[in-house]
C-alpha cells in the first residue's frame, strides 16, 4: 500500500502539469497511466504534429511539449506507474483506495483524474466467435513470441507492427498477412520487404480481405476471411493477430458513480472537484459551461484542482500562495539556488 | 448551407441542415446525432468519425480523401472500400442531399 497525497490518472499534458502544481506547493503525488508511455494524447496521437496554442510557446510537437513537461516536474521525483490502470476507487474513513490492474493499491484523500478520453486500448475483431480465443489464441500484442514458432499465424493489419511482426515471424512460423486493402501505412522500408517475401513465397499477403470469423473446436482451428464482393476463404490458423491501432475506452472510469455526462465528468470551476469529496477532474474529461478543449484548458483546471487537493491533503494547514519567483519555500522544492 | 441525412445503423435516420464550412462530423455533434463519437475532435487523429457512403455516385462527387485518411480508416471498425472520415468532409452547397451512414460502433 502506498499512501500517498493525490494519485493522478493520466499522464497526458493536464495530469503533468498537475503534478507540477502539487509539487510546487509542497504535495506528493503517484501517477498512473495505462499507456507504456508518458504523454497521453500528445505521444500517442500526434507526435509529431505541431501545436500552435501552447501560450508563450509559438510551436512545439506532442513529442516537445511531453519532453519539456516530464523536465519541469523532474525536481519533485514523482514515480510513474506506466502500462497500469486503475481499476477501482474505494471510499474508506474519508481516504480513497485505489487499486489497479496490475495490483497495486494507493491510499490518498484525493484522486485526479486527467484521463482525457479514455484509457487507450488495442482494437480488436468485430467478429464475436473471436472473443472466445482472446487472450490465448487471439491477440493484440506479443509478450512472448517463441509461442508461434513452426505455428501457423495469420495476422491482421497493414501498419508497422503488423509488418514487423509479419517479418519477424516469417523467420520461424508460417506467417499469412491480411489487409483491407492494397497499400499499406507502415515505413517504406518493411512495405518493401513484405512484397519481397511475398514475391518469394516466404509469406502469403493477401489484401482486399478482412476477418470473418474464426473457428475451431476448443483450440483454434482457422480463420475465415471476406472480400468485400463476397468471396471469402478459409485460412489454416493456430494464431490470429490483430494490428489496428488503439482507441479510446473510458474503462472502469465510467463505474465510479461522476454523473457522467456524454463520456465527460461535470466539475465545478472553483477547484474541478466532481460531485465525489476529494474527486478531481481535469482535462478533456471533465466539463463545465464553457468548457474548451485545450491543453492552456487543462493546465489552468489542474493548477486550481491542485489547491483544492491541499485542503485535503494538509486539514491543518492553511494554504499560502506564492509566486515561484519569489518563494524561498518553492525554490527549495524545486532545487533551484538563488 | 446542405441538408445532411445520417443514417444510425440501426435505421434510424436524422436530417440536420449543416452551415458551409463545418465538417459532416461537426454536423452530428452540434446536433446531437449519435453514431459518431469523434474522440480527437477533428485532427485525424483517430478513427471514431467512420462513416460509410453507401451511393457510389455520390462516394465519387466528394473531395479525394487526404494522405493519411485511408491510415486512419485502417484502424477504424470494420472499414470498407467506401469508407470516410466525417470530419474531413467540408459542407459546402455540392453536398446537399448528402447520406451518410453509420457503422455499428466506432470504438
Amino acid at each position: 500500500m502506498i499512501k500517498t497525497d493525490v494519485v493522478i490518472i493520466g499522464a497526458g499534458p493536464t495530469g503533468l502539469f498537475c503534478a507540477h502544481q502539487l509539487g510546487i506547493i509542497g504535495l506528493k503525488c503517484e501517477i498512473v497511466d495505462n499507456l507504456d508511455k508518458i504523454g497521453g494524447q500528445c505521444i500517442e496521437l500526434y507526435p509529431d504534429k505541431p501545436i500552435y496554442d501552447i501560450p508563450a510557446v509559438p510551436e512545439c510537437t506532442g513529442e516537445e511539449l511531453t519532453n519539456n513537461l516530464i523536465e519541469q516536474i523532474k525536481p519533485f521525483n514523482f514515480n510513474f506507474h506506466l502500462s497500469d490502470r486503475v481499476q477501482e476507487l474505494k471510499n474508506e474513513n474519508d481516504k480513497w483506495l485505489v487499486k489497479t490492474l496490475n495490483g497495486k493499491e494507493f491510499e490518498t484523500p484525493n484522486v485526479v483524474i486527467a484521463g482525457g478520453v479514455g484509457s487507450f486500448e488495442p482494437r480488436k475483431f468485430p467478429t464475436k466467435s473471436a472473443e472466445k480465443y482472446d487472450g490465448k489464441s487471439v491477440l493484440y500484442s506479443i509478450k512472448d513470441k517463441t509461442i508461434f514458432k513452426d505455428k501457423s499465424v495469420v495476422i491482421f493489419g497493414g501498419g508497422d507492427s503488423a509488418l514487423d511482426w509479419a517479418i519477424e515471424l516469417s523467420n520461424s512460423s508460417k506467417v499469412t498477412l491480411v489487409h483491407r486493402r492494397d497499400e499499406f501505412r507502415g515505413a517504406p522500408a518493411s512495405v518493401q520487404k513484405i512484397k519481397e517475401l511475398s514475391d518469394n513465397k516466404t509469406i502469403n499477403l493477401i489484401t482486399k480481405y478482412s476477418i470473418k470469423d474464426v473457428k475451431g473446436n476448443g483450440s483454434l482451428e482457422s480463420v475465415e476471411i471476406k472480400s468485400e464482393t463476397g468471396e471469402s476463404k478459409v485460412i489454416k490458423a493456430d494464431y490470429v493477430l490483430g494490428f489496428f491501432g488503439l482507441i479510446m475506452q473510458l474503462g472502469p472510469i465510467a463505474e465510479w458513480g461522476l454523473n457522467l455526462d456524454k463520456k465527460t465528468i461535470p466539475v465545478n470551476t472553483k477547484n474541478f472537484e466532481t460531485n465525489k469529496k476529494g474527486i478531481f477532474a481535469i482535462g478533456d474529461i471533465c466539463t463545465y459551461p464553457g468548457k474548451l478543449k485545450l491543453i492552456l484548458s487543462g493546465f489552468h483546471e489542474g493548477a486550481l484542482a491542485a489547491r483544492g487537493c491541499f485542503k485535503y491533503a494538509r486539514p491543518d494547514e492553511k494554504y499560502r500562495f506564492e509566486f515561484t519567483t519569489a518563494s524561498n519555500t518553492i525554490k527549495d522544492r524545486l532545487g533551484v539556488k538563488e | 448551407m446542405a441538408k445532411i441525412k445520417y443514417i444510425e445503423f440501426n435505421g434510424t435516420e436524422h436530417e440536420a441542415d449543416v452551415a458551409n464550412g463545418l465538417s459532416v462530423m461537426e454536423g452530428a455533434i452540434q446536433n446531437d446525432i449519435p453514431g459518431i463519437d469523434a474522440d480527437c475532435g477533428g485532427g485525424m487523429s483517430c478513427a471514431t468519425c467512420h462513416v460509410y457512403i453507401n451511393d457510389d455516385e455520390w462516394f465519387k462527387k466528394l473531395p479525394e480523401k487526404e494522405m493519411g485518411e485511408d491510415d486512419m480508416l485502417d484502424q477504424a471498425f470494420e472499414p470498407k472500400s467506401n469508407s470516410r472520415l466525417s470530419c474531413q468532409l467540408i459542407v459546402s452547397d455540392d453536398l446537399d442531399g448528402l447520406t451518410v451512414h453509420m457503422p455499428e460502433k466506432q470504438v
